[in-house]
This record gives C-alpha cells, structure tokens and sequence, in this order.
C-alpha cells in the first residue's frame, strides 16, 4: 500500500490509491455488554454501542439483568420511560419532577429527540441488533425473581442463562456494565 | 485532497482511500473499488450502492445501514451478508463516498 503524502503528490507522477483495511483478521474482538437498568435513557447506551461495535465486525453479546429486564420483557420493551427526578443534568428544579404527570411528559419529550435523530425505538433498535448478528441473553437469576420465563420475553432472547454461563460465553471480551 | 490513481485513472481521495469527489465515481470505478476489498458485485450489492448514490446526491451525507434498510428497502442481515463484518464503511467505500456520520 502506498501512503500519500505532500511531498510524492508535488512529482508529476500520482500514486496509486491506498486501500483501506477492512478486514483486519487475527483481532478477533467480542463485547460483552451487561444491561442493568430499565430506564428510557439508560436503555439507549448500550443498544448504541452494541450497534456501532456490529458495524465494525465485532462480534457482541447483550446480557440483561434487573432493571435491565424490561428491555427484553415483551409487556414492558415498548414502554421504558424517563423521568428527570434524581438528574440534575436535566436542569429542572427536582421538585417538578415529582408533578404528577411529569414522567409521561419526559418521557414522550425524549422520545421524540431519539426519533429525531433517526434512532429507532427499544424493541425496534434490537430488532435491528439481531438482524447485525448481535446476541440476546437474559439473566436466570433476574427471571426468577420476577417471575418469567421465555413465553415473556422477546422471542430473538437466545435464552435464559445465569451469570456463570454469561462469563464462560464472554471470554476474552471487553465488558461494559450499564 | 490529494490526488491518486486507480486503476490508471486520476481521482482524488482521502488519506485511506475513499473518494473525496462525488462526480468522480463511475460504476466501472466501483468494481474496481470493490475487487481491491475483496467483494463481488453482485445485483443485490449494486441496489445498495445505488441507493447509497442517489441518497447522498439528494442528502449530502451518506446513509447509515438503518437508512438502508428502513428507506432503501435491503434489510440489514443481508447488507451484513453483502458486505460481511464492516457493511457501512465498505459501502461507502466502494460508492465512492464518505463514512457514514450517524451513530445509528
């Protein structure tokens, strides 16, 4: 491969183009991403980064625990919600927060930034993750304790494993816990 | 931007290699483009490339995957399958565009 620079591009002779890398083999990256939280905007982070990670051929594994549950349980995918009470960087005074009615407004306010920026909804966003080759777990323990099982939750959730077999599933993976 | 030659022709690209130009892309180019990362075109890999041609011509920015599939109708498994491992930045590179700007 050629690089280009100033001074070979002041001869009359042009180089010939360099050719990007697009498959650099022999790094084999694997994410592992652990979703914990049920809230609208803490949803969002992990799906992102496990969207841009399938776009660079990494292969990426989505675990869901706790609160993060609600992300993959069917009744629940479509309707995770913000409220700014407890978040300062929303800038409110916290008291507003509390104003019934202020969850739903927050909630349909961001909603419509995501939108607008071209970012698809929860359920859809994960459609989308699958459809790039991502992986889907749902925690055993969080199952349990919540009562559900696979007829509850999204049907591209892989299965129900437990943390141990998350781990084994993820060795040699850069892990993020959201 | 500098400017370089392939395949015998002078284009002006980037320093990795994507065009710079828009109105210096030809199909005849893109199979070039395509042959030296090691994908063949196929008709399902032209209807991506020129969606992502007429998209950008109209937008100034080049579609991201899920603007492919959800305007450009090609549903995203089968760009990964098309274009395996890094389908956006491939894409781009041989419809002679930049990399996509969008997170998503």
């Amino acid at each position: 491969m050629t690089t280009l620079n100033g001074e070979t591009t002041m001869s009359t002779e042009t180089v010939s183009a360099p050719v990007p890398n697009f498959d650099d083999s022999g790094t084999e990256r694997k994410l592992a991403i652990i979703c914990s939280k049920g809230n609208l905007d803490m949803a969002y982070p992990g799906l992102v980064l496990a969207n841009a990670a399938l776009g660079e051929g990494v292969e990426v594994h989505l675990f869901f625990t706790f609160w993060g549950f609600d992300m993959i349980t069917k009744k629940r995918m479509g309707n995770l919600k913000f409220t700014p009470l407890g978040n300062t960087a929303t800038h409110m005074p916290q008291g507003l927060g509390g104003v019934p009615g202020m969850t739903a407004m927050a909630t349909s306010m961001m909603k419509k930034q995501i939108s607008e920026v071209g970012v698809p909804e929860v359920p859809e966003f994960l459609e989308q993750i699958v459809a790039s080759g991502g992986h889907l777990w749902a925690c055993q323990m969080s199952a349990d304790m919540m009562h559900l099982d696979e007829n509850d939750l999204y049907e591209a959730v892989e299965g129900i494993i437990n943390a141990s077999d998350f781990i084994e599933k993820t060795e040699g993976a850069q892990l993020l816990f959201i | 931007m500098p400017l370089a030659t392939i395949n015998g022709r002078e284009v002006h690209v980037n320093d990795e290699g994507f065009l710079t130009e828009y109105g210096e892309w030809d199909e005849d180019l893109a199979k070039v483009l395509a042959a030296q990362i090691g994908v063949d075109l196929t008709d399902a890999h032209w209807m991506a490339i020129r969606f992502l041609r007429e998209d950008y011509k109209e937008r100034g920015e080049t579609a991201t995957i899920r603007r492919i599939t959800t305007l450009g109708g090609i549903p995203t498994k089968e760009l990964f399958e098309l274009f395996p491992k890094k389908p956006a930045k491939k894409m781009a590179y041989i419809a002679g565009l930049p990399k996509p700007r969008g997170c998503v």
